[in-house]
């Protein structure tokens, strides 16, 4: 019991050294708590694929009210903005080279009749494919407004329906908004970088320079020292996830409908989890800069290929084996489901065991490395 | 007198080259016996480009959707089996809604489709509903799969319509033809493999100069360096040389994968997308050197070349997300990131070709911007040495 107690003493006593020397440097407090909230802050702005802005010209060679009915629909969007009427065809490629419009909608001379003689009526689109998936959306869009225009249309000619109406509804997120699914999933992204890279170089630094082995004579078993370098970098980490929690619950309104206590079981196995690579790391690691780059080497495929900007289902099989021991893909997953669904601890075990194994193997790992390195 | 000024001012010149060179001399000696900054410039381009070129992809597929089937009428039997002829779905049959709405929150299905019992009777009526309730989650892969499954909705109507059992006059009405210009297979990788390289070449650029310059500052062996008669932009010009011949050797390593393993076109000049590659780099070096002079820390100065370039190259640049519809005050500090205007210049030499009302202005944007740089990291290195 007392051993026990003695323990518990001598790891609180090296956090809290340990946080003192992160946190009581303005410059590396600052390091440290700024960068996750203002990286939310504008990501959360940038990182979407909806479009509130399509760029778009027009070669209208039909010029009558059918025409017109359907460009005025277009720009009574709110989310097309016209920047040229063209007059020629030779004139499309241009301003989709130039990238000056994302969209050329090309009306054929026949528009009108065609419609008015119940016949198919043809638009011409053609988007700039440079970024694909932009130009697919933007797609999508024109096709939404030209099905506004049909249905309106068919009304005022008594022209029947489609035989078939798809009634579709988005559960979870009813306004298919992609910064709901991004910003949660960045909790675990924006803290990743900085709780690895800090483990990592804390011990490494230590041995660079020479106070390792002065820790080493102190009473300190290996195991202390191994979780006195483990906490102050959760409790940074910790820190670091409740500031992006906040930016995506005050700044950008995202509602809550999960528990916190399943999304702090999560984050905190998952915070476990990027400490014990950290000391991985910094246990295979020699010098700090050897640190640093198998930390790099790691952090950016983590954070990559971790389902945050691309989804994990749309890689080949063999990347998706890969994920599988990607700490990052099953937080993003936890703070998504916990986040936006509500999910429980039952529907999230296929993600917290795999974060509890990671986290159980490569902190007993360091350890030993660290007691076998000692002796 | 006279003649021994004149010589020392026409030796001033070979001299300065002297310098440089057996700076440059040293600089690659040591570049090339230490592993860590081979590891930055050839390893790591490698290994980024393959694991990434690989595993991102936009391109949806293999959608699972469970297929509620109330009865199961031929009409009804007949449209789900569009499903599985699709190869965008991978459907799931069940009966009953509840089973289909456990698969929806597990995860197992992306969305969830539903032919009701009275289907068959009201599409003889011409009124019939079906019902598709998509993971909203991932908000662009549910959009995605919206159409799709129009378009499943879409054969099956034509097919009946073909056969003579709907009525031909239904629905008739505005077509759309779309075409993709420039990535006519819709194939994500097309732009996603250019900006790759953009994020690739920042990273590695900004690393080995911050790192290693971060390390000589540690080191105090610049100090020493800085006490010969070595002038300032000597030393900057002896320091970025051997790194950017390193981190041009990334890039080319980048494009050869990029054409042969990705089979991403190239059909702009190599000429071109050598020219901007090469101001890019010398900015990607630039900012770590910058970066270095002024934190002189190798902790602080790979996480802040982390911080300053890499993340913003993934997330600001339009390597993925459309700048346009960006709030006005996020687009404003686009224009101050190099990898924006790369990464234009990279996706019209790769897919569209020489467009020069594309590539003049971003070319011009880079130079300024290297431009820039050098002048500061002159000055701040003379700053720190006062």
């Amino acid at each position: 019991m007392n051993t026990f107690l003695g323990s518990l003493l001598r790891i609180l006593a090296l956090t809290r050294k340990e946080l003192l020397a992160v946190l009581k440097d303005r410059r590396s407090r600052m390091s440290l708590l700024i960068p996750p909230v203002v990286q939310a802050l504008i990501f959360g702005y940038a990182a979407t694929y909806d479009l509130n802005h399509v760029t778009y010209a027009v070669l209208d060679q039909d010029h009558t009210a059918a025409s017109r009915q359907l460009l005025a629909g277009l720009d009574g969007s709110g989310v097309f903005e016209r920047v040229a009427d063209l007059q020629r065809a030779n004139d499309v490629d241009s301003i989709i080279d130039a990238r000056r419009a994302l969209l050329v909608v090309q009306i054929d001379p026949q528009f009108e009749r065609h419609l008015l003689s119940g016949q198919s009526a043809e638009v011409q689109l053609i988007a700039d494919g440079r970024n694909s998936t932009t130009a697919g959306t933007a797609m999508g869009y024109f096709s939404d407004i030209v099905e506004q225009f049909n249905s309106s249309w068919g009304r005022d000619h008594g022209v029947a329906p489609a035989p078939v109406q798809l009634i579709a509804r988005a559960w979870y997120n009813p306004n298919l908004e992609t910064r709901w699914f991004m910003i949660p999933g960045m909790i675990g992204t924006l803290t990743l970088l900085q709780t690895m890279m800090l483990t990592a170089m804390s011990v490494a630094r230590e041995r660079e320079q020479g106070t390792f082995d002065q820790l080493l004579v102190t009473p300190f078993r290996p195991f202390e020292i191994m979780a006195g370098k483990a906490l102050p970098s959760m409790v940074v980490g910790t820190i670091q996830a409740g500031g992006v929690l906040l930016v995506a619950q005050l700044w950008f309104r995202i509602p809550f409908v999960g528990s916190y206590g399943t999304l702090s079981t999560g984050l905190l196995l998952f915070l476990l989890a990027a400490v014990g690579i950290g000391l991985l790391l910094s246990a295979v690691a020699a010098t700090m800069q050897q640190a640093m780059l198998y930390s790099m080497l790691l952090i950016m495929p983590f954070s990559l290929l971790s389902g945050l900007t691309t989804p994990i289902s749309s890689m080949p099989r063999a990347v998706q084996y890969l994920t599988a021991i990607n700490p990052l893909s099953y937080a993003i997953d936890i703070t998504r489901r916990v986040y936006l669904e509500g999910a429980g601890l039952d529907l999230l075990i296929a993600d917290l065991w795999p974060l509890a194994l990671i986290a159980a193997l490569t902190l007993s790992a360091a350890s030993w490395m660290f007691s076998h390195r000692m002796q | 007198m006279m003649g021994s000024e004149s010589t020392l001012r026409t030796n001033a010149w070979p001299s300065k080259l002297r310098r440089i060179r057996a700076l440059v001399v040293k600089e690659s000696r040591q570049t090339l016996r230490d592993p860590s900054s081979l590891a930055i410039g050839v390893v790591l381009p490698l290994i980024l480009i393959l694991l990434f070129g690989y595993g991102l992809s936009l391109d949806v597929k293999n959608v699972p959707i469970a297929i509620v089937m109330e009865s199961p009428t031929p009409e009804a039997v007949e449209l789900a089996a569009g499903f599985s002829l699709s190869a965008y779905f991978r459907p799931v049959l069940t009966r009953s809604m509840p089973p289909a709405q456990r698969l929806l929150l597990e995860h197992r299905v992306d969305g969830v489709f539903v032919i009701p019992a009275d289907f068959s009777s009201r599409f003889a009526a011409g009124d019939a509903e079906v019902q598709l309730i998509v993971h909203g989650g991932d908000a662009n892969r549910a959009r995605i799969t919206e159409g799709y499954v129009q378009g499943v909705l879409g054969a099956w109507t034509a097919r009946l319509a073909a056969q003579g059992r709907a009525s031909t006059n239904q629905g008739v009405s505005v077509s759309v033809q779309p075409r993709l210009w420039f990535n006519e297979a819709n194939d994500s990788s097309y732009f996603l493999v250019p900006g790759l390289v953009v994020l690739v070449m920042t990273l590695i650029g900004g690393l080995l100069t911050a790192m290693v310059m971060a390390r000589e500052w540690e080191r105090g062996t610049l100090e020493s360096l800085l006490v010969t008669p070595v002038r300032t932009e000597e030393i900057l010009l002896g320091k970025t040389l051997p790194y950017f011949v390193l981190a041009l050797f990334g890039f080319g390593l980048c494009v050869l994968s990029a054409k042969f393993l990705f089979h991403v076109p190239l059909r702009g000049s190599v000429w071109v997308l050598l020219g901007a590659s090469m101001l890019y780099v010398l900015i990607a070096l630039g900012i770590g050197l910058l970066i270095s002079s002024w934190v002189k820390n190798q902790l602080v100065a790979s996480q802040l070349t982390m911080l300053v370039t890499f993340m913003p190259a993934f997330m600001l640049s339009g390597f993925l997300f459309d700048l346009r519809s960006m709030p006005t005050a996020v687009r404003l500090i686009t224009y101050a990131l190099p990898a924006r205007y790369y990464v234009a210049l990279l996706q019209s030499v790769f897919l569209a070709g020489d467009v020069w009302s594309v590539i003049v202005p971003n070319t011009l944007a880079l130079a300024a911007m290297a431009a820039a740089l050098a002048l500061g990291s002159r000055a701040v290195m003379r700053k720190t040495l006062a």
